[in-house]
């Protein structure tokens, strides 16, 4: 109870509050301006907050994110273009609902779906962190191992676009990750007698790279296209949204379900879930006909969705540093950063600051109703900055953040090397968040491998010797086993046939 | 661009076959089956194995090998995206001789220009920028900012 009283008066003191706002609006800002994604914004804001105590640090994150995947769906309503990539699911709806000039219902239902998803997700997270944790801190080496490996083919199976593709990206995070010296041995690998690679990459730069400077050389080549704005005044966004909360509960609820377990599952976060609820509201709708022609059921299930996924991707964030989406792999290098890292234990070592992350988590999402309101308002005028003074002004504040990290000129070449990389990873459908994944679980996986190798003398037979690890190491191979089961079985028809 | 997935394939196969040469050098760890050579072994063999499926599916597919995207057939489109890389290949050599402020002011010019604000706009934003990123990182944040040719002037 008093680590409760201790978070409430960490969270409820004025510089935490004041990074709070400053973070809403900017979150609120990126969010709005295509081609800036919630995901860069976390990488933008990690160099500010290596300045500060943990909680704001953690805060500052959390509402601009929560923010982000919000303000995004404005830009879908007013010019069709997604704000952020968890958007994209429903823009064309929401455009069409414009046109048919139900802008505020669809504006409406983006923010308040947003608010019940967001503190949907946060309960969930708040009611089973802890409770997985108590679990977890009965894991050994032989656990993580399976649930690292399960992890990262969750990665690959629920990613955008081809398998293969996604285990070539993954592969590639993974070779990343085992360059410098931090591997079991010690043993410089692929360092070429660089001093600076023997630290690895430097997984802030690296995020910095892959989700700003390519999104920069991604407008650089898109300069050309003009976009028509919706230039009506916005009226009161709030009405009819308790008659939708009637008339679609299911939805809601589904939505938020479907979206915080998409969320918890490793490398998918709200962009995924977005898809998938919305698919899966167009399924299960009474008038499927209707979707795709400016109709609001599948906005209210996919906005919730993408809203509760941000929550439920802290959960296996906190409790095995097993990060749930993209912001959470890069939060888990801001909570080593911090000193409160990830794990079971960090509900034992530093309870007050995961209860100020939580009291943050459902402040965002209460903040946003005004704030979000706000920024509807003030949408017109956000797309109305230009885009190309925009741009080389993040890039400069790109180079200066992944400076001021290690303050080394390196890290400015890694930016670019892993920007172009992922510029053309993205352009070829590779996608990039197995590449991440693979680079925050690969020393992880080699670890406990090893560790667990010493443990069992070498035998293979130590991963099932225990009764969660044999659980966890049949489901990873009942996974892998899946695809090939099915091919079989399809050879075999086609033979009988 | 898009590359065929053949194209891709063989480099992933090479880039395998380079990996795995480089870590025959690997020492073992003492009375350890496996040493630091062992992920990245298998790191290698799975390209091998996905780059050869890549090929596979490149030879169906057939040919083009190398499909340009509409943007590269666009001159100024291409030097745009040369212009960022440039960006952050001058930055990188230029900060420490000649300082941050002067080095992000004509980096920032350069890119509005190019990206096609008007001049005295572009001068001012770009000054403005520079001064407030400065005094956000090196004073707020105290991050080691150098200062270059305007040493002298440091404040």
């Amino acid at each position: 109870m008093e680590h409760i009283a201790t978070a409430f008066g960490l969270v409820f003191e004025p510089y935490t509050l004041g990074v709070i706002f400053v973070s809403s609006l900017f979150g609120l800002f990126v969010g709005a301006v295509p081609g800036l994604t919630a995901t860069m914004a976390t990488a933008l804001l990690v160099p500010v907050t290596f300045f500060m105590p943990p909680v704001p640090a953690i805060a500052s994150i959390v509402t601009a994110t929560a923010m982000a995947i919000f303000s995004g769906d404005i830009p879908g309503a007013l010019i069709r273009i997604p704000g952020t990539p968890a958007s994209a699911a429903y823009t064309d709806e929401s455009y069409m609902m414009t046109k048919k000039g139900q802008a505020e219902t669809v504006l409406g239902a983006d923010l308040v779906f947003s608010v019940i998803g967001g503190i949907f997700g946060t309960i969930v997270l708040v009611a089973a962190a802890p409770a997985l944790a108590e679990v977890a801190l009965k894991f050994s080496s032989f656990e993580y191992f399976w649930l690292v490996l399960l992890g990262l083919t969750c990665a690959v199976i629920i990613t955008i676009g081809e398998t293969l593709k996604g285990v070539v990206s993954l592969l590639f995070g993974l070779l990343i990750s085992s360059i410098g010296l931090d591997n079991p041995a010690g043993h410089p690998r692929f360092t070429f007698g660089s001093i600076e690679l023997l630290g690895s990459v430097g997984l802030i730069p690296m995020m910095i790279g892959m989700f700003a400077v390519s999104e920069i050389l991604r407008f650089s080549v898109s300069l050309r296209e003009t976009t028509e704005v919706f230039q009506k005044q916005i009226g009161n966004v709030f009405r009819g949204m308790w008659g939708l909360c009637l008339q679609y509960p299911w939805s809601i609820v589904r939505g938020s379900v479907l979206g915080t377990l998409i969320g918890a599952l490793p490398g998918a976060g709200a962009d995924i879930a977005a898809w998938m609820s919305y698919a899966m509201s167009k399924r299960f709708s009474k008038t499927p006909e209707k979707f795709g022609t400016g109709h609001v059921e599948g906005i209210v299930e996919a906005g919730a969705a993408n809203n509760s996924a941000l929550a439920g991707a802290w959960i296996p964030a906190l409790v095995f540093g097993i990060p749930g989406d993209s912001i959470t792999a890069i939060v888990i290098g801001v909570l080593y950063i911090k000193g409160m890292n990830p794990g079971p234990t960090i509900f034992i070592n530093n309870p007050e600051n995961i209860y100020a992350v939580f009291i943050v988590f459902f402040m965002a999402n209460l903040l946003m109703i005004p704030l979000g309101w706000a920024c509807i308002k003030a949408g017109r005028r956000i797309l109305d900055v230009p885009r190309n003074v925009l741009m080389p002004i993040i890039l400069l504040f790109c180079i200066v953040g992944a400076f001021a990290i290690n303050n080394t000129v390196f890290a400015v070449a890694v930016i670019l090397v892993f920007g172009v990389i992922a510029y053309f990873m993205e352009e070829n459908g590779y996608p990039v968040a197995p590449a991440i994944l693979g680079l925050i679980l690969g020393t992880m996986l080699e670890e406990n491998f090893i560790s667990s190798m010493i443990k069992s003398d070498g035998r293979f037979t130590g991963f099932f010797e225990r009764p969660i690890a044999a659980g966890l190491g049949v489901v990873a191979i009942v996974v892998w086993l899946w695809p090939l089961a099915k091919w079989l079985r399809g050879r075999w028809r086609a033979a009988a046939a | 661009m898009r590359i065929n997935d053949a194209v891709a394939g063989v480099a992933l196969i090479a880039l395998a076959v380079a990996i795995l040469v480089h870590i025959q050098g690997y020492p073992m760890m003492p009375g350890q089956k496996y040493g630091p050579a062992l992920f990245p072994g298998l790191i290698a063999v799975g390209f091998i194995v996905t780059g050869a499926l890549l090929v596979r599916r490149g030879v169906k597919a057939g040919f083009p090998l190398l499909a340009l995207g509409e943007w590269m057939r666009d001159r100024g489109l291409v030097t745009n995206f040369l212009a960022v890389c440039a960006a952050l290949v001058f930055y990188a050599l230029a900060v420490d001789p000649l300082g941050f402020i002067p080095t992000g002011v004509i980096l920032l010019v350069a890119l509005f220009l190019k990206f096609g604000v008007r001049p005295p706009g572009a001068v001012v934003t770009a000054v403005a920028t520079t001064l407030v990123m400065h005094w956000l990182f090196y004073k707020l944040l105290r991050v080691p900012l150098p200062w270059g040719i305007l040493e002298r002037f440091a404040w």
